[in-house]
């Protein structure tokens, strides 16, 4: 690093990207700060858009109205798309066809949802879903008698079920393996969740084999190897993110399953940093093992870091991995990561809500998975999250007696 | 002037660093217990998705809610950051003869 950060460009205007720019100010940084974003919009929140936020509101749910970036003095750009990037001349290149210039470079730049193989993104029956306008064209198509299939059992395809649900629309959703929510999330909860939305009617197929996708004028004809038939009205992919990396990639820095940065959220060019759902980053309270996440907490956590380290700070990434997602009245909340757990306990919080703790081989609090209608196992997470950032050893039978509280094992 | 008091519970219904719900004429409150046994009230909705905060983790002087951890201090009601930026209204609170009241302006 040269000269101290006056010039301060953040590509990608998300979650991350907007958080990165208010901090900079909350730090006290006076130079100059833009924030440039592909989307028309100003940054908003993506979580609603599979829940509420479907529900049909006209705007999304805006991070900050245009006044708070006016006060703070943070210029946005939208429907602006960075082409490239200059590390010689530090500058970068918008799709208006202008070069700005930057001495300090922040990569925001999200992820993209993976495609069905063989299918366009943006046919208008075979959808995604990501960004508000997606949203709404979702929920035009949701109404009693119409046929929703999704595709994949993650926590997208899962929301948007309820949601569909809560709109009268008939829903299947086909996952590919054994069960649905593999990825992170403890059996016994994805059951719970399984169970709830068979009750509210949602046809969930696992093991389900997709021979081939056809549209049909209206309507999208689903194949299955077994032989079986879907006419669907709107068939909405959710089969994981890929992180958006192609900017970095073509600018000669390090990937990595995302953009690659160290434990100070910085790239392979010491003053370009990258943050949020696009990088990939050493996890210190897990062996330094390389993880990339998509949360939304680890987008505004790492906004909030790079901010501080584009201004030179050179702090390291401390919070724990944290995840919630809302289906029907249910919240589901996860801290830490599970692999290498040895020792699973369970902690009832009464009315079916329940928490599973997980322990490594030396006896270290690693993960804390919970479901619960409303927020009744909110606090506990919140809890195991601070003991398993304190490294913490707890007993495991205080773990699973509700007479003990949390708190007194982070005392203790 | 706070001249409507209200009886919320006991005193000693509310452990120390915790917080309780307390429902009153149609309007929801969340009544807290300090770590140096004060008593404070202030709205009992996170001003970022309405979310009770009574749900939520007391530490020191702040309350986060349980929904998106969003914080604030509960003694000033003052919002700590994202995903929260607009302040929680403040209650006076008294203690008298055991009980905790809140005074509704
Ligand atoms: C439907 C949905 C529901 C979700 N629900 C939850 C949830 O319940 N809980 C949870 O923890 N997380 C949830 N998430 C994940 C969470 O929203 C993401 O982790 C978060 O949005 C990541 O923020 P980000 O800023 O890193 O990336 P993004 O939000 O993806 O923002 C990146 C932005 O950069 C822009 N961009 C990319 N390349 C360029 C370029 N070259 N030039 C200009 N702009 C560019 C993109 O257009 C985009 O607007 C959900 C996500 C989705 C899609
Ligand atoms: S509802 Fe409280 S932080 Fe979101």
């Amino acid at each position: 690093m040269n000269r101290p950060a006056n010039k301060i460009v953040i590509v990608g205007a998300g979650e991350c990207g907007a958080r990165a720019a208010f901090a900079l100010r909350e730090k006290g940084y006076e130079g100059d700060i833009t924030l440039i974003g592909a989307e028309p919009h100003l940054p908003y929140e993506r979580p609603p858009l599979s829940k509420e936020g479907l529900a049909g509101q006209l705007d999304p749910k805006y991070v900050a109205d245009a006044e708070r970036y006016e006060a703070a003095g943070i210029q946005v750009l939208t429907d602006a798309a960075v082409q490239a990037i200059d590390r010689g001349a530090k500058t970068v290149r918008i799709s208006d066809g202008r070069d700005l210039s930057y001495n300090r470079l922040l990569l925001a730049t999200g992820a993209s949802p993976r495609p069905f193989p063989g299918h366009s993104p943006t046919s208008s029956l075979v959808r995604v879903l990501r960004t508000h306008a997606e949203a709404a064209a979702i929920r035009l198509k949701l109404a009693p008698g119409k046929l929703l299939a999704i595709i994949g059992g993650g926590f997208i395809g899962l929301e948007l079920a309820s949601t569909a649900r809560k709109f009268g629309a008939e829903v299947v959703l086909l996952e590919g393996l054994p069960r649905v929510l593999s990825r992170g999330v403890p059996e016994e909860i994805a059951a719970v969740v399984a169970e709830r939305h068979r009750l509210e009617g949602v046809d969930i197929r696992c093991n389900a084999r997709i021979a081939d996708i056809e549209e049909r004028g209206e309507k999208v004809e689903i194949d299955l190897d077994d032989g079986g038939i879907l006419i669907a009205d709107l068939v909405v992919v959710g089969i994981g993110a890929i992180p958006n990396t192609a900017l970095a990639e073509a600018a000669g820095l390090a990937i990595d399953n995302g953009i690659a940065v160290d434990e100070t959220l910085c790239t392979s060019d010491p003053d370009i940093f990258a943050a949020g759902d696009c990088c990939s980053f050493p996890l210190g309270h897990y062996d330094g093992r390389r993880i990339r996440l998509e949360a939304w907490r680890n987008a505004q956590d790492q906004g909030t870091l790079a901010a501080a380290n584009l201004l030179g700070a050179a702090e390291t990434i401390a919070s724990v991995p944290w995840f919630w997602s809302d289906q029907y009245d249910l919240t589901l909340q996860i801290a830490g990561l599970a692999d290498g757990a040895v020792l699973t306990v369970q902690r009832d919080l009464g009315d079916g809500a329940f928490i599973l703790f997980h322990l490594d081989a030396s006896g270290r609090l690693i993960s804390a998975s919970g479901i619960g209608t409303g927020n009744a196992i909110a606090r506990d997470i919140r809890l195991a999250e601070m003991l398993i950032a304190a490294g913490k050893r707890p007993d495991p039978q205080a773990l699973g007696s509700t007479d003990i509280k949390l708190k007194a094992l982070l005392a203790a | 002037m706070s001249g409507n008091w209200i009886e919320v519970c006991a005193a000693d219904e509310i452990d120390e660093e915790d917080v309780i719900r307390f429902d009153h004429d149609g309007r929801t409150f969340a009544v807290y217990r300090s770590p140096d046994d004060e008593y404070f009230a202030t709205d009992g909705l996170c001003t970022h998705e309405h979310i009770h905060l009574a749900d939520g983790l007391v530490m020191d002087d702040i309350i986060e809610c349980p929904k998106h951890n969003g914080r604030f201090n509960y003694k000033t009601g003052q919002a700590n950051g994202a995903p929260v930026c607009v302040n929680l209204k403040t209650y006076p609170v008294k203690v008298e003869a055991g009980s905790v009241f809140i005074a509704l302006v």
